[in-house]
């Protein structure tokens, strides 16, 4: 049940008209930052007040609500957030990506894809691709508006120079509809390619007070030239516990030799593939038949 | 004051406004979709859907076009009381309601800055019906194509053409609403 | 053995336990309470209020116990309240020329009308650690004087008087509030006093100490210190006036700055403003630094490229709120990034191994 104490969703009415009429905007310009008035939650700056003001202001009480942090429901920062939204929202939560219709999430896209039911909020900490290059919103603000992204390119070029790779892993530069530049968060690059998807995509900064948005089947395209094109990477394993060949992997340190062991970084769709029977070097029904 | 300024409002208004902006944002994010929309009731001839889009999205703070037929003393009074936003000229709007005939030529409502595209009207177009016939729409949002009873092409044509700068479009019939924002390409059927 | 992050719910909540077991020590001391802490813990108080943006001593006094004297979590604590407060109006300007000054200070002239009152100071004291306070000493009366009657003039007016400094124009304008509207550079002047009167007196400290070591020096004096009560007033319509709606303790600094004159100005004296809620001099002085300082564009001076010349850079840094929220996320998992940072320095690593052994080879 919802604390009565406080409005649905936290936020007060006129806090979730600005940020509805923000989350519209940034829709109508995808990937385009949209200023908004931020408000001081009660959980700290970066640590996911943007998703979180997002996520308030789209809420109905028939939501069923997932939280994620790394891909897993279980890790502290989802486990918080999730808490937060069953006692000042009431809504339903569940851990099953299918069973969603919002989903917030830290750092990772799920394995599984979206639906057109589903809305995924992006909890994002520096919203400007271009800020560690220009590190003046006046004049990252002005790049944007004359479509100047050539320093981006320099920047991935130099990289190539210097190591033979563009030297970007996470938090990855797309062009949405061949226009904005925009910061996908910091997902690892293995998801950028899942960025184009049935969902509606919801982007909030609440410490850089902006929001931005993908549209369903946007086209959003990683960066990259013709010799060096964009490749989504991951570790060159199988899951340890699942065998999937074909999620991203945590790569967990098991033992003080240094042994380690690879697993889904997406904890419900690991634990799906395992209910289905799959098995990986790891899993526990095979260490019991050794 | 005539009774119905009064009434017309949110009665639950954190779970109703939520559910309108989920059809809000469900429509603009799918060009050509149509939403129900409910909660809200003004007076003739305001929809109730942009009724309930209005009660939904403007405050104090968000300045409010009538257009032609819809600049009558009750709805006047109506936003008065339960939106509270002021009423102003075409080139001051955030939100713009009216017919099609009334609205057009679109062209004179604020369109953005190229720093600041966002800072550009909503348009409510009231329409007798909406369906998805006539206009063919592509772009963000669209599978493949979508078909919407737009009043006409050539005006989102133009708009389009300002993009990432331009205005933003609802188009709404009794509880029904649909949107075109500046993203979407429109050709003639 | 595999290392599980299941079970965070309850570790979560475990950890909150012992939290409260921390927070309030061991229970053969007698609690704070929080009318100690607003009596006794005033200066902490007031730095709470003044960077929390929000002038109740009692919720500042119950924020610091909760935070454990952690002043920065005290202030996250007041803003987080304030944020589900409902906004009912605006108060008119405070007048601070009305003050009942508790302390007033000039360090421009030796005396001026109204006096020099030094108050309740730490500036003159030795800073001697006084070991009666552990026994629980007594403390002695202080001498009282009846208050002066009238306004307390402003010492800046009498160089105003005479055209030899700035004159600072009145506006009705209504300036923006950063707290309802996202910042947007440049700010300008209302909106930079805003944010350095609720910014992190540490950070304002920094920039202020930076102009004097000349990264931007201007030169400044304090033409005037005043602490004191102000009145505040809010116009209500239905009644077609003003009334007094309480009283709160302000700091107030006004300095004279180096002089500055151009073609058609002969030179006169510029200056810098703070105000801060509460008994705060330190923030207040540091503040009416960096104001001035970030004037240069509006007094036509040069920009020496000085951190606090550059308002978007002390802007965008003031608020310890922010500051410490993005600064402590560092503590969250960030285990999938460095997952993807591992497999592309690995990458990198065997393509350059690869290309030394084929080097060799050849």
């Amino acid at each position: 049940m919802s604390d009565p104490a406080y409005n649905f969703a936290y936020l007060d009415e006129q806090t979730k008209r600005m940020i509805r009429r923000a989350i519209l905007k940034g829709i109508a310009i995808p990937g385009y930052q949209v200023p908004f008035a931020s408000r001081e939650m009660p959980m700290p700056y970066g640590w996911g007040t943007g998703g979180v003001q997002v996520s308030a202001a789209c809420l109905v009480p028939e939501d069923t609500m997932k939280v994620i942090d790394q891909g897993a429901d279980d890790t502290t920062n989802a486990v918080s957030i999730r808490k937060f939204f069953e006692n000042t929202a009431g809504v339903a939560t569940t851990e099953k990506t299918r069973e969603a219709t919002v989903i917030q999430t830290r750092h990772r896209i799920p394995e599984e894809p979206l639906t057109e039911d589903q809305i995924l909020v992006y909890q994002v900490p520096i919203p400007e691709p271009l800020r560690f290059l220009e590190p003046r919103e006046t004049e990252t603000r002005k790049m944007h508006a004359l479509e100047e992204y050539g320093l981006m390119h320099v920047k991935l070029y130099e990289d190539i120079a210097q190591h033979g790779n563009i030297a970007t892993a996470y938090a990855y530069p797309v062009q949405v509809e061949g226009r904005y530049v925009m910061d996908p968060s910091p997902i690892p690059k293995f998801d950028n390619p899942k960025l184009e998807m049935a969902a509606i995509q919801l982007f909030g900064a609440g410490r850089e007070q902006r929001i931005y948005a993908i549209p369903p089947y946007s086209k959003v395209v990683s960066l990259d030239f013709e010799d060096y094109p964009f490749e989504a990477s991951k570790a060159d394993h199988p899951c340890d516990l699942c065998g999937a060949e074909h999620t991203y992997l945590d790569e967990v340190i098991i033992d003080d030799a240094g042994g380690r062991m690879f697993v889904c970084s997406d904890t419900d769709y690991c634990g799906e593939r395992q209910a289905d029977g799959h098995r990986g070097r790891l899993s526990p029904k095979l260490e019991a038949a050794q | 004051m005539p009774q119905d300024t009064l009434t017309g409002g949110f009665t639950e208004a954190p779970q109703q406004s939520a559910r309108a902006f989920r059809s809000l944002m469900n429509a603009l994010a799918r060009p050509g979709t149509i939403e129900e929309i409910t909660g809200g009731t003004g007076p003739a001839p305001l929809s109730a859907a942009a009724a309930t889009t209005l009660l939904t999205l403007c405050d104090g703070e968000m300045p409010i076009h009538l257009a032609g037929g819809h600049d009558t003393d009750a709805i006047r009074q109506w936003i008065a009381f339960h939106i509270g936003a002021p009423i102003c000229a075409r080139n001051q709007a955030m939100f713009a309601v009216g017919t099609w005939q009334a609205l057009t030529p679109i062209t004179d409502f604020p369109i953005g800055t190229p720093e600041y595209p966002d800072r550009s009207t909503t348009l409510i177009v009231e329409m007798d019906t909406l369906s998805n016939t006539g206009a063919t729409l592509t772009g963000p949002g669209i599978l493949t194509t979508a078909q919407l009873s737009l009043p006409e092409t050539a005006a989102f044509q133009q708009n389009r053409l300002l993009f990432p700068m331009g205005v933003d479009c609802y188009f709404t019939a009794g509880t029904r609403i649909a949107a075109l924002p500046r993203s979407t390409k429109v050709e003639a059927h | 053995m595999y290392v599980a992050v299941k079970g965070g719910e309850r570790a979560i909540d475990n950890a909150h336990d012992w939290l409260a077991e921390e927070r309030r020590g061991p229970t053969d001391v007698p609690e704070l309470s929080v009318d100690q802490i607003k009596s006794q813990m005033t200066l902490a108080v007031n730095r709470v209020m003044a960077e929390g943006s929000l002038y109740d001593p009692d919720l500042a006094a119950l924020a610091i116990k909760q935070a454990r004297g952690d002043l920065i979590e005290a202030i996250f604590l007041i803003r987080a309240y304030r944020t589900t407060l409902p906004r009912l109006g605006h108060s008119r300007p405070v007048e601070t020329d009305k003050m009942a000054c508790d302390r007033r200070i000039s360090a421009t002239f030796k005396d001026a009308p109204g006096g020099q009152v030094l108050g309740p100071t730490f500036d003159y004291t030795h800073r001697l650690l006084d070991f009666k306070l552990a026994a629980d000493g007594e403390t002695p009366e202080a001498a009282t004087a009846d208050p002066l009657q009238g306004d307390m003039p402003r010492i800046t007016e009498f160089l105003n008087r005479d055209g030899l400094i700035q004159t600072e124009e009145p506006s009705d304008e209504t300036p923006r509030d950063m707290t309802r509207e996202p910042m947007e550079y440049p700010a300008g002047r209302p909106l930079r006093l805003q944010a350095l009167t609720r910014g992190d007196e540490g950070f304002v400290l920094g920039m202020a100490y930076s102009t004097q070591r000349g990264y931007g020096r201007n030169h400044p004096f304090v033409g005037e210190l005043r602490i004191g009560k102000v009145a505040v007033e809010m116009d209500i319509p239905e009644l077609g006036f003003a009334v007094d709606i309480g009283e709160i303790t302000v700091t107030e600094c006004e300095t004279v700055n180096q002089f500055h004159g151009s073609k058609t100005e002969p030179p006169q004296f510029t200056r810098g403003y703070g105000l801060v809620f509460g008994q705060t001099e330190r923030k207040a002085i540091s503040m009416a630094l960096v104001d001035r300082a970030l004037r240069w564009e509006e007094l036509g001076e040069d920009n020496l490229g000085a951190p606090a010349q550059d308002e978007e850079f002390v802007l965008s840094h003031a608020d310890n709120i922010q500051a410490t929220g993005f600064l402590e996320h560092i503590k969250l998992p960030h285990y999938v990034d460095f997952q993807s940072e591992l497999e592309l320095v690995r990458k990198i690593r065997s393509e350059a191994q690869a290309s030394t052994l084929k080097e060799a080879a050849e």
